[in-house]
């Protein structure tokens, strides 16, 4: 160790910085800086118009403060059963399509023209968000719970199709061409070399989509597609805070409920 | 039984694996193929089912030409030709039993294999490979659950199961220690005289080439190089297939020393 350091006692070490041209470092920063104070001043900012919604917020949280199950608990109820029907329905449509798109998007086992369509529906499917798609079935379908579950079906399949594929370009190859040099064909190959490989993720990732989708299908009732965002939205538009703080708390306590419980099903197939 | 003529391979970025390989092997041969990595072992015994396409060349099996076949009439001679590997290649989350049995899939429909249900006749026979090659106890454990040694006896079983003629071997004993691949190569080589195989093993340990088989083929950059007795490989032709080195050392060397250069990949 010595040896080493006599040779030079003193050298300097620095990390070499992130942007090696000095100007251009310091001019990014404050071309940032500028940027930030032109759009603060941008954004009008009315006084009163805040003050008033300030007293608004306080009667909201006020209402909030005192749920109220009981004065619209069918409505309640009918939403709720909506939205876990939706849940179920979606979640398991969504993963019976996943598998062979998932399938085909694995660029070890498909054929480039199959490759490429099922990665395109997966691009559709994640572009998105989940209520865009949600208008665009409610307009299709119109307002309701089936509107719901193919906007949650459709986007199950980017999340799921798109994980399992790239789960199958991972696994290892040489059980692949074990089963093939016995001669067996595609779909023996793929229920011996590929599923074994794949199936306690893919049994955990629909149980983590089963609860996303219990979340989104809170979301997309908003804009109509049945469930009990449909009930949550109604009571804002009737002001019935308390009534909506009810639903809130119900959403809170399944989505924490479905969640313990797929934490502890993904924990055991680990 | 086998018969290899002037097979090319070109992979797609130019690289020539194989110039214009000609082999036969008779009935019941037992041949190692020998040679430096990337001399196109793997290669060639992998045109041999076309795992790997060849670029020309020519592949006879008996009377049928393995290089003109359609996909149907290939997966149907692939039942006749077993394949063991390097790296074992078991399905590590089936079961022993599951991992045997797969080698009858070319037999058996797709709904037989999805339910597992196996004609009684080859479930007979895979408890009977089980107890040949010693694992009469392991029956449904998991693949992963087994050491290497253990994992290559069920990946034999597997490629006997098929009731091939021809057996191809890739680097058996490459992830074993050297007890253990003695004992695998004497076990590959006793099945394919009870049962009357060809084999080919590809083998990167010489010496133990040596002792289990009754030919060696040679292999350098795509071209044989060497085909004859295990003990005509004399110092000069090892340095003909591996290139210039002191064979004599090691070859009378202790054993905890590096048998050969060339037994490292």
């Amino acid at each position: 160790m010595a040896e080493v350091a006599s040779s030079s006692p003193h050298r300097h070490w620095r990390k070499p910085p992130w942007i090696q041209n000095r100007w251009l470092r310091w001019g990014m920063v404050l071309g940032a800086l500028v940027y930030l104070a032109l759009a603060i001043g941008s954004v009008s900012v009315d006084s009163a118009r805040i003050a008033r919604g300030l007293e608004r917020g306080g009667r909201m949280i006020a209402a909030f403060l005192q749920p109220d199950f009981v004065s619209r608990w069918d409505d309640i109820q009918i939403g709720v059963l909506e939205s876990l029907t939706m849940t179920v329905v979606s979640t398991i449509a969504g993963v019976l399509l996943s598998v062979p798109i998932g399938l085909g998007a694995a660029r070890n086992i498909a054929p480039t023209p199959i490759y490429l369509i099922c990665r395109g529906i997966i691009t559709v499917s994640r572009t998105f968000q989940e209520v865009v798609i949600a208008i665009v079935f409610v307009v299709m379908f119109g307002f309701g719970p089936l509107a719901g579950v193919c906007t949650l079906a459709f986007a199950t399949i980017g999340f799921l199709a798109k994980l399992l594929a790239e789960d199958i370009e991972e696994i290892d190859p040489a059980p692949l061409e074990a089963i093939r040099a016995t001669g067996a064909g595609w779909l023996k190959t793929i229920t011996y070399a590929v599923m074994p490989q794949v199936s306690a993720r893919l049994v955990g990732l629909s149980v983590y989509r089963f609860d996303i989708n219990l979340r989104e299908s809170a979301i997309v009732g908003i804009v109509g597609a049945g469930g009990i965002g449909s009930t949550l939205q109604a009571t804002f538009n009737r002001y019935d805070y308390d009534v909506a703080s009810a639903i809130l708390i119900i959403i809170i306590t399944l989505v924490m409920l479905t969640e313990l419980i797929s934490a502890q099903i993904r924990k055991r197939l680990q | 039984m086998l018969r290899i003529e002037q097979l090319v391979k070109r992979y797609p970025t130019g690289d020539a694996a194989l110039r214009g390989v000609s082999l036969t092997v008779s009935e019941g041969q037992v041949m190692a193929l020998i040679g430096p990595s990337g001399a196109g072992k793997s290669t060639l015994i992998r045109c041999v089912n076309r795992l790997v396409e060849p670029t020309s060349g020519k592949i006879w099996l008996r009377d049928t030409e393995i290089t003109a076949l359609n996909q149907r009439q290939l997966r149907r001679i692939r039942r006749r030709i077993g394949m063991i590997f390097q790296e074992y290649a078991l399905v590590e989350r089936l079961s022993v039993m599951e991992n045997i049995l797969s080698g009858r899939l070319g037999y058996v429909n797709f709904w037989q294999s999805w339910f597992r249900r196996f004609p009684q006749s080859d479930i007979d026979q895979a408890f009977n490979l089980l107890e040949r090659v010693g694992l009469s106890d392991f029956v449904d454990k998991r693949a992963d659950e087994l050491s290497g040694g253990q994992r290559q006896r069920v990946g034999i079983a597997r490629a006997l199961i098929q009731s091939p003629d021809l057996l191809l071997v890739d680097e058996p004993t490459a992830s074993l220690d050297p007890k253990t691949s003695r004992q695998i190569m004497r076990l590959i080589t006793e099945l394919a005289r009870e049962r009357g195989l060809a084999v080919i093993i590809n083998i990167h340990d010489v010496p133990l080439a040596q002792m289990f088989v009754q030919r060696i083929v040679g292999l350098r950059a795509g071209e044989i190089v060497y085909d004859g007795p295990p003990d005509g490989l004399t110092p000069e032709r090892l340095s003909d297939i591996y290139g210039a080195e002191d064979w004599g050392a090691s070859q009378t060397a202790v054993p905890e020393q590096e048998p050969l250069l060339t037994a490292q990949e």
